[in-house]
C-alpha cells in the first residue's frame, strides 16, 4: 500500500447541471480495500463509474497508475478495472460462459481458470446451468466470479450484497477478502452496510451530497471519527 | 418465394435494425417513425408501387420481372423489411442499459459490446423474423398484383385460395386454407422452439 492506484483531483461529475460527485482530493492505494459509505444519492455509485472509466468527469483529473486519463481511455487501461454491480447483470448463457466472458473478450484461452474460480465461489456443480435460473445469491456469485477470473488490478463493488441473505453475504465477503490478500487486488466497495465496511475495509470514507466528508483507517473511522457527521452516521443517526 | 424474401429481409433488416438500435444520431426519431409506418404499410400499396416500378414504362421495366416470381420476392421483401428492421431495433433497444454498462465494464470494445447486445436481443430478433414470416405468408394483394396469379408460375397458396373461392370451389379453397394455416403453424412452432432453446 505504498503507491496510489488512483489519484483523484478536483473531480466533479454533473448531470443536467446538478453536481452529483465533487471530490477535492482522494488517493486510492494499491492493494487496499476502501469502503465508501453514505446515504443514497451521495454520489458513491457515480464515483465508481468514474473509476471504471464508464463515464467522463465534468471537471478535474483522474490519474490512474501515474497516467492522467483524458478523453478516450486506452483499452488496456480499461481492462485492468472492472465492476460488480448491485444487480448481477448476467448474459443469457450458462454459468460457465458468463464467467468465461471476460477472458474471451481478451482473446485469452478459457482453460482451468473458469473451473477454479467457480470452485472458489462454490458453483462448480452448476457450471452448465442457465445463469438466469439461479437464485439471487448464486447469480451474484457468478457475477463476482466473472469479475475475478480476469484478475483485475482494481475491483469495484457497487453494493454487491444489498439484496442477499447473510449466508451469501458471508460467502461473498470471504471471497473478496481472500482475493484481495492473495492477488493484491485493490478493492473499492460501495455499501450501505457499515458493518460490512467495518468487516472488509482497510479504510472507510463517508460521502454526503457528492462530497467526501472523511476518509480514515477503519478503526479510526468507527472509533474516533474526526467529523461530527461521521460520528453521527456511525451511531446510526440520520445524516443527509 | 416467401422463404427467399424472408432470408433477404432478415439478412438486410436485422443488421440494419441492430445498428439503428445501438446508435444515437440526429433524426433517429424520424427513422423510427418511418420504420413504424413501414410496419403497418398496406401490402396492396407495396404491390402497386412494385407493379409501377416493374411495369414496361416503369424505371425497372427493362428487367422484365413483372408477373414473375422475382417480382413477388421483391414485393414480399419490401413488406417484410420494416418488420425485421423495426422489431430488431426495438429488441436491441430493450436490452437493459445496466447490462450494456456491465459488458463495457468487463472490458468489451464497441464491436464486442454491440455483438453481445445483439445476442442478448436474439429472442426479439427471432420474434421479428416470425412476424415478418406471418406478414408475407398470409399476404395476397401484393403478390396477386405483381405476380399475376399465373398457374404453375406465380400462383401461391393465398392467390389460389382467392381464385378457387371466386370460382365456387369452396372445398378446394378451404383445403388450401388449412394447408396454409398448417404451414404457418409449423414454421412458427419451429421458430418458437428455437427461441425456447435460446432462452434456456
Amino acid at each position: 500500500m505504498n503507491e496510489p492506484v488512483y489519484q483523484l483531483q478536483d473531480l466533479k461529475k454533473e448531470y443536467a447541471g446538478r453536481i452529483v460527485t465533487d471530490l477535492e482530493c482522494l488517493d486510492i492505494w494499491r492493494g487496499e480495500v476502501l469502503a465508501l459509505v453514505g446515504p443514497s444519492g451521495a454520489g458513491k455509485s457515480t464515483l465508481l463509474r468514474l473509476l471504471n472509466f464508464l463515464e467522463h468527469p465534468t471537471a478535474g483529473r483522474i490519474i490512474y497508475q501515474g497516467q492522467a486519463i483524458n478523453g478516450s481511455v486506452p483499452l488496456a487501461v480499461r481492462r485492468q478495472v472492472t465492476t460488480v454491480f448491485q444487480r448481477p447483470m448476467l448474459l443469457k448463457a450458462s454459468v460457465h460462459d458468463n464467467v468465461a466472458y471476460g477472458l474471451r473478450l481478451r482473446g485469452q484461452r478459457v482453460d482451468g481458470q473458469v473451473h477454479d474460480i467457480l470452485a472458489r465461489v462454490g458453483l462448480e456443480l452448476l457450471a452448465r446451468s442457465a445463469a438466469h435460473k439461479l437464485s439471487g445469491g448464486e447469480m451474484q456469485r457468478v457475477a463476482l466470479a466473472r469479475a475475478l477470473v480476469i484478475d483485475p488490478a482494481v475491483l469495484l463493488l457497487d453494493e454487491p450484497t444489498a439484496n442477499l441473505d447473510p449466508y451469501n453475504i458471508g460467502l461473498i465477503e470471504d471471497i473478496v477478502r481472500q482475493h484481495n490478500r492473495e492477488r493484491g487486488t485493490t478493492v473499492v466497495l460501495v455499501t450501505h452496510n457499515v458493518f460490512q465496511a467495518r468487516r472488509l475495509a482497510d479504510r472507510v470514507g463517508l460521502m454526503l451530497s457528492g462530497r467526501l466528508v472523511e476518509v480514515a483507517d477503519t478503526h479510526m473511522f468507527f472509533d474516533a471519527p474526526s467529523d461530527p457527521r461521521t460520528a453521527a452516521f456511525v451511531r446510526g443517526d440520520m445524516v443527509y | 418465394m416467401t422463404g427467399i424474401a424472408l432470408i433477404i429481409s432478415t439478412i438486410i433488416g436485422a443488421p440494419l435494425g441492430a445498428v439503428i438500435g445501438l446508435s444515437k444520431f440526429p433524426g433517429k426519431g424520424f427513422v423510427r417513425a418511418l420504420l413504424y409506418t413501414g410496419m403497418g404499410l398496406p401490402p396492396v400499396v407495396v404491390g402497386l408501387f412494385v407493379y409501377l416500378a416493374l411495369s414496361r414504362s416503369g424505371p425497372l421495366g427493362p428487367l422484365g420481372w413483372l408477373f414473375t416470381p422475382r417480382a413477388m420476392i421483391v414485393a414480399q421483401t419490401i413488406i417484410a423489411l420494416p418488420l425485421t428492421m423495426g422489431l430488431t431495433m426495438t429488441s436491441v433497444e430493450s436490452v437493459s442499459p445496466e447490462l450494456k454498462r456491465q459488458i463495457v465494464a468487463l472490458g468489451a470494445t464497441r464491436a464486442q459490446a454491440a455483438w453481445a447486445i445483439l445476442r442478448e436481443a436474439r429472442i426479439g430478433v427471432t420474434a421479428a423474423i416470425v412476424a415478418a414470416f406471418g406478414g408475407i405468408i398470409s399476404e395476397v394483394g401484393a403478390v396477386m398484383l405483381v405476380g399475376g396469379n399465373i398457374e404453375g408460375k406465380t400462383r401461391v397458396l393465398t392467390t389460389a385460395i382467392v381464385l378457387n373461392t371466386r370460382t365456387g370451389e369452396f372445398s378446394l379453397a378451404l383445403a388450401l386454407g388449412i394447408i396454409l394455416l398448417a404451414l404457418a403453424f409449423l414454421a412458427n412452432a419451429a421458430m418458437l422452439r428455437l427461441q425456447g432453446r435460446m432462452n434456456d
